[in-house]
């Protein structure tokens, strides 16, 4: 009985610091979920009559807007209550199909020899610090380096190739490590036995391997792609457009992006641009959210239990 | 020049009609400074089942590896000595592994089916061989020597992952049997299964010595006495240092004679229980 007292004792003690600890937890996860719906309170409120029409809830801005939905295809304007983000969307749909075009070949071809085929040696285990070192540097750098090679070395001009290669440059590193990632949480035993059917290296790697990875693999450069499209810094140090009256219809066209867009229109001084900038960044988030639901779903659906 | 050596081989690989399928000599194995096992010499009787026991680490499952290169995909093994198979130096500069793998077809420990439908398992191996007429045919063969296709015959679109442990391993020797090889190395198949299907494939077994030549590697003394024709004993030798332990065969026999009358102490001593 006795025994029964201290023990219980001790506890309310140590469940006391656990609590305040506990406590401590949920108030940074409450920190971080609280800062976020804010600014998606913030915006939503500022933007959501100007993307989707008379609605009123709460302290949503009321705006007189003729036709709202026509705010993703029209073209931008010097009135903010008229002015699309038309060709800044398809500047980033552009962008998106370029990174992706580029990204995949070059991310999983890069991450399937480093993981597979390269010898264990020096020069390897140097490319793969560079890797991690690339994956670090800020945007803006990228941003320099797509100027001085596609733009003017390759003579790509400031068009959404070049914007499209130089964020291709910027996410390939992420793109890779993931990629390496998927392919080393493929046992061993799987490349042993198809080898041991007499497949080659190669057909194992290809035939086995890849296969396996591929969902992590396609995982990561969605990941990687919705990092993509929110940037802003490496597009307007290239030379991206800011002001742009038309869309942009093949590849060596000049052309802006959303984050561009918005960046551009928060800086008036009108009032009402607040309300059309916020419009462009629920298109943006959705945009991410979808991207981001899309990895999580590709993530749970193919996920194999070895 | 070196091509007709390539085709010669092939054809000495396929049309060899001897007894001993393997003859090892002087063989061992190291992984870089640290030798695994060494100083083997035995021949490997063909349609017979040949088990490897003893302790851990004696380098049963490293000498295995050998018979179909297998320890070439490791880094820093290397083997010394020469093992022939019907006739060919496996480690030949011109023989190519690829090609030893597909006569010598191997099962691992751990059941390891692809993450595909029951039958893509089957038809991986038929694809990288070129074998790929009358598909379905060649499927249900396999499938029924590995004594399987009544139990997934309706699911042959099953991810092979869903099955069970011992089902998994069937299936591994039914896609090791579908390439058609002459040799099956088995790497401790059952250590992973429990009685009732470590009993189906040692039955399995009895019905693929028929066609195939078998050498297993087991833990399981009553598995090398039930199933084996011939057994091979190997224990680790420490070095005088006492730093290293290397693994050697002790004595090679008859499994009838090894598991009554051994010739060696050191056997009886092993296989009676009192030491290992």
């Amino acid at each position: 009985m006795s025994d029964l007292t201290i023990n219980s004792g001790r506890k309310s003690e140590k469940a006391l610091k656990e609590s305040i600890f506990l406590f401590f937890l949920y108030f940074c996860v409450i920190v971080a979920i609280v800062t976020l719906m804010t600014l998606i309170y913030d915006v939503l409120s500022n933007g959501y009559n100007r993307l989707f029409g008379d609605y009123e809830i709460g302290l949503i801005t009321k705006l007189q807007i003729d036709n709202p939905g026509d705010f993703l295809t029209t073209l931008d304007s010097r009135d903010p209550l008229k002015a699309g983000i038309g060709p800044a969307f398809a500047g980033t749909i552009w962008l998106m199909v370029i990174v992706v075009t580029a990204t995949f070949p070059l991310g999983a071809g890069a991450a399937i020899y480093l993981q597979e085929f390269a010898p264990k040696n020096k020069l390897t285990r140097f490319l793969e610090l560079n890797l991690t070192n690339l994956a670090g540097v800020p945007s803006v750098i990228y941003g320099l380096l797509g100027l001085a090679v596609f733009v003017r070395l390759a003579g790509f001009g400031r068009s959404v190739l070049s914007g499209g290669l130089t964020l291709t440059l910027l996410i390939l590193p992420v793109v890779i490590v993931a990629s390496r990632e998927a392919l080393k949480a493929v046992p061993d035993t799987i490349r042993q036995g198809a080898m041991a059917l007499g497949a080659t290296k190669f057909q194992a790697v290809f035939g086995q391997v890849v296969p396996s990875a591929i969902p992590g693999m396609v995982t990561g450069m969605v990941l990687g792609l919705s990092r993509a499209i929110g940037e802003t810094a490496p597009l307007i140090f290239m030379g991206a457009l800011t002001y742009v009256n038309y869309f942009p219809d093949n590849p060596l066209s000049g052309f802006t992006a959303i984050p561009i867009q918005v960046y551009n229109w928060i800086s008036y001084p009108q009032a009402e641009w607040l309300n059309t900038s916020s419009a462009g960044i629920i298109l943006l988030l959705g945009l991410l959210l979808s991207m981001n639901t899309l990895a999580l779903f590709i993530r749970n659906r193919f996920e194999k239990d070895w | 020049m070196e091509e007709e050596n390539i085709t010669s081989v092939n054809e000495k690989l396929t049309s060899f009609d001897g007894d001993k399928v393997f003859s090892a000599k002087d063989v061992s194995v190291s992984y870089g400074d640290f030798v695994a096992i060494k100083n083997v010499n035995m021949d490997i009787t063909k349609n017979k089942i040949t088990a490897f026991i003893g302790p851990s680490g004696c380098g049963k499952s490293t000498l295995i590896r050998t018979f179909n290169r297998m320890n070439d995909l490791i880094l820093g093994a290397k083997v010394n000595g020469t093992i022939t198979y019907q006739g060919v130096d496996l480690y030949d500069k011109i023989v190519d592994p690829v090609q030893v793998r597909r006569r010598i077809g191997m099962v691992f420990q751990k059941p390891n089916p692809f993450p595909k439908t029951i039958k893509e398992n089957i038809t991986y191996g038929l694809k990288v061989n070129n074998m790929t007429d009358n598909i379905d045919d060649r499927v249900e063969k396999a499938l029924t020597q590995a004594a399987l296709w009544d139990e997934v015959k309706d699911d042959l679109d099953k991810n092979a992952l869903e099955l069970s442990g011992g089902q998994q391993q069937r299936l591994c020797i039914a896609r090791t049997i579908a390439v058609e090889p002459d040799t099956i190395l088995m790497d401790e198949p059952c250590s992973a299964l429990d009685p009732v299907a470590t009993k189906k494939i040692e039955d399995l077994m009895q019905e693929l010595v028929k066609e195939f030549s078998i050498l297993i590697v087991t833990h399981n003394m009553q598995q090398a006495s039930r199933s084996s024709d011939y057994c091979a004993f190997f224990t680790t030798k420490t070095s005088d240092d006492g730093k290293r332990r290397t693994g050697e065969l002790v004595e090679f026999n008859e499994t009838s004679v090894m598991f009554t009358t051994p010739d060696k102490e050191l056997t009886e001593q092993y296989i009676s229980g009192r030491f290992g």
